[in-house]
């Protein structure tokens, strides 16, 4: 038996993917362990809560709303704090969360905080006696490390996408929580948020990305690329770093070691080389397609679909037969 | 102003993985290492920030001996000095390392602490905002853009489809994206002189460490890739795969 607190991400009021992810990997740890409670934590100005309450069908026995209107942005401090009150307060066992861009601001403080024990990405975690054992991509994903953990509480984040939220449903008790540290005094102030591609997922959520590298020509010829995705309808537009690096494209498009890892549905790279700084970023991708024109591109020894030819002529007659397809 | 980068030794981007005999490490034999990629645009950013406004860069590693020829390179780009907080192996827990470091740049004076927003080996993205907390600075992640000025610094960062720009107080710990500075290459000069510059040695207080290695393991290959067809007339059998094998369309 282990009662477990999940971070459960909200963003300006609205639940992420990865809170009902969070969840689902409490629920899931929580049954493994012999069956304890998991506690959802949630952050958000007035009104999150009703939001929140939705988390007892993915397997929270508990949903803690805390309400500020400072909440409607990013307060790591705060949250941190509060969150490793209610976890020392409620003696979980362990603390679970994804490791978005949100969760690696919080889940290493919240250990910190609590001289916990520490995993973070990981893509599954297996109770092993007193010790957890997960398993985590390092080396840029090329490599799986298995590590264990040991000590009470642990704090561990889950990759992102690693975990299939999954109905579980729970009589959920409703509790609001006050924040354990001010936010009106923390000492990192968000000042501007600014929303990414207006009617396209992101790259992390869209089950279809199409890219685009240098074999495009200029920024401009990234209207290929969009048009292709707009065709598909659900996709979202990735790049390579030789895109970002000539601003054809911003950084937070980039695909690749240094840039998002993503694996989505299907892959469409669209005049990419397949340098292995890239193909670090999308080899789990489900299908992969390649259009290239030189059929040496590294790209065509892991694209399940290649094209040899050339961009201009091949991406428009894809788009039309996509198009095509759809309507019928 | 007075900057810390903590930075990792790593493999180059370019290595092709081979798991080593004990099965809980990479084979290392022929592998060329470096500074881990984040790690070396936040010496870069370090650099260009003194040598624009004064100061100096200190470089600080928690790792092997072998970390000496890391800090040593982080010197030839024109870092000051370099400290090594020494352990016997690798370390897999965040925390101990997050200890360590703390311990080091405890009262060091620094008005900025900055690190790789995640290291190339262990991916945890951790260390930052650790060693922030133990140290009871702001911290600020994933910055792609810096400008400091006036005790302050102002930062832009991503988030999953978003973008925010903070603002917050020195001293603070920093973690570094993609975006802000490519690392130069070191001069010749910058080798010769790095030869005498301070490069401390110290074991690491890690404390308890408790987080293990229990093994290694490639993942699996994707199946080999397939070429099937030229120009756009593949394209109408592109799109026949795509609905009937992959089932995105
Ligand atoms: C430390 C480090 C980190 C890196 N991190 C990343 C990263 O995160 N992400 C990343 O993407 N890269 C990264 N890189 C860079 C990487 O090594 C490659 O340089 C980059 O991925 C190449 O981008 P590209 O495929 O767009 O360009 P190129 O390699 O120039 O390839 C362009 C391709 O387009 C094809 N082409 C040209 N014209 C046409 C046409 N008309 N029709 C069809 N095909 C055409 C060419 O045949 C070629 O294969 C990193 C490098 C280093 C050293």
């Amino acid at each position: 038996m282990a009662n477990i607190l999940a971070y459960a991400e909200a963003r300006a009021g609205e639940l992420r993917k990865t809170a009902f992810e969070a969840v689902t990997a409490a629920r899931q740890l929580a049954d493994a362990s012999g069956g304890g409670e998991v506690h959802a934590i949630v952050f958000g100005p007035a009104g999150v809560a009703a939001k929140a309450a939705q988390l007892g069908k993915f397997g929270a026995d508990v949903v803690i709303a805390v309400e500020h209107e400072r909440y409607a942005n990013n307060d790591p401090e705060s949250m941190s704090a509060t969150i490793a009150e209610r976890a020392k307060s409620g003696g979980h066992r362990y603390v679970v969360g994804v490791a978005s861009q949100t969760g690696r601001d919080i889940a290493p403080r919240v250990a910190a905080k609590l001289g916990a024990a520490f995993a973070s990405d990981v893509i599954d975690a297996k109770v092993n006696g007193d010790a957890l054992t997960v398993r985590h991509p390092g080396y840029w994903g090329k490599v799986i490390m298995t590590l264990e953990v040991t000590g009470s509480p642990t704090v561990l984040t889950y990759r992102p996408g690693a975990v299939t939220a999954s109905e579980n449903a729970k009589e959920a008790r409703a509790e609001s929580m006050a924040p354990a540290a001010d936010p009106s005094a923390s000492r990192v102030v968000v000042k501007e948020t600014t929303q990414g591609a207006k009617g396209r997922p992101d790259l992390a959520e869209a089950p279809i990305i199409i890219s685009g590298g240098r074999g495009l020509k200029e920024a401009a010829n990234f209207k290929l690329v969009e048009d292709l995705a707009d065709a598909f309808g659900n996709a979202a537009v990735g790049a390579t770093r030789a895109v970002t690096d000539e601003g054809w494209r911003p950084h937070s498009d980039q695909i690749g070691q240094t840039g998002r890892t993503v694996s989505p549905q299907l892959y469409v790279a669209v005049g990419i080389s397949g340098a292995i700084q890239h193909i670090a970023g999308m080899r789990t991708s489900k299908a992969i397609v390649a259009i290239n024109k030189d059929k040496e591109a590294p790209i065509f020894k892991i694209a399940d679909y290649g094209i040899v030819g050339d961009v201009f002529e091949v991406v428009p007659a894809l788009t039309a037969a996509v198009k095509a397809a759809k309507n019928s | 102003m007075k900057i810390a980068v903590c930075i990792k030794r790593a493999p180059d981007s370019e290595t092709r993985f081979r798991i080593a005999a004990s099965g809980t490490g990479i084979d290392e034999a022929g592998v060329k290492f470096d500074i881990s990629d984040f790690d070396s645009y936040a010496v870069e950013y370090a650099l260009q920030v003194t040598e624009k406004g004064g100061g100096e860069v200190v470089v600080i590693s928690v790792g092997t001996d072998a970390s000496q020829e890391t800090l040593r390179k982080a010197l030839s780009m024109g870092a000051a000095s370099g400290v090594l907080l020494k352990t016997d192996g690798p370390v897999f827990d965040s925390m101990a390392v997050a200890r360590a470091l703390a311990d080091e740049l405890q009262g060091g004076g620094y008005d900025l602490v900055l690190f790789g927003k995640v290291a190339a080996d262990t991916a945890a993205g951790a260390v930052g905002a650790m060693t922030a907390e133990l140290l009871g600075l702001p911290c600020v992640n994933s910055v792609s853009k810096l400008d400091l000025a006036d005790g302050r610094g102002t930062a832009r960062r991503d988030l999953e489809g978003a973008a925010e720009t903070v603002e917050f107080p020195l001293p603070a710990v920093v973690s570094i994206d993609e975006g802000i500075a490519r690392p130069r290459y070191p001069s010749l000069k910058g080798i010769m002189a790095a030869k005498k510059k301070p490069l401390e040695s110290k074991p690491a207080q890690l404390g308890d460490v408790r987080v293990k290695i229990a093994k290694m393991e490639l993942p699996a290959d994707r199946p080999p890739g397939r070429i099937i067809g030229e120009g756009a007339a593949a394209v109408p059998e592109l799109v026949r795969l795509l609905q009937d094998e992959a089932k995105v369309l």
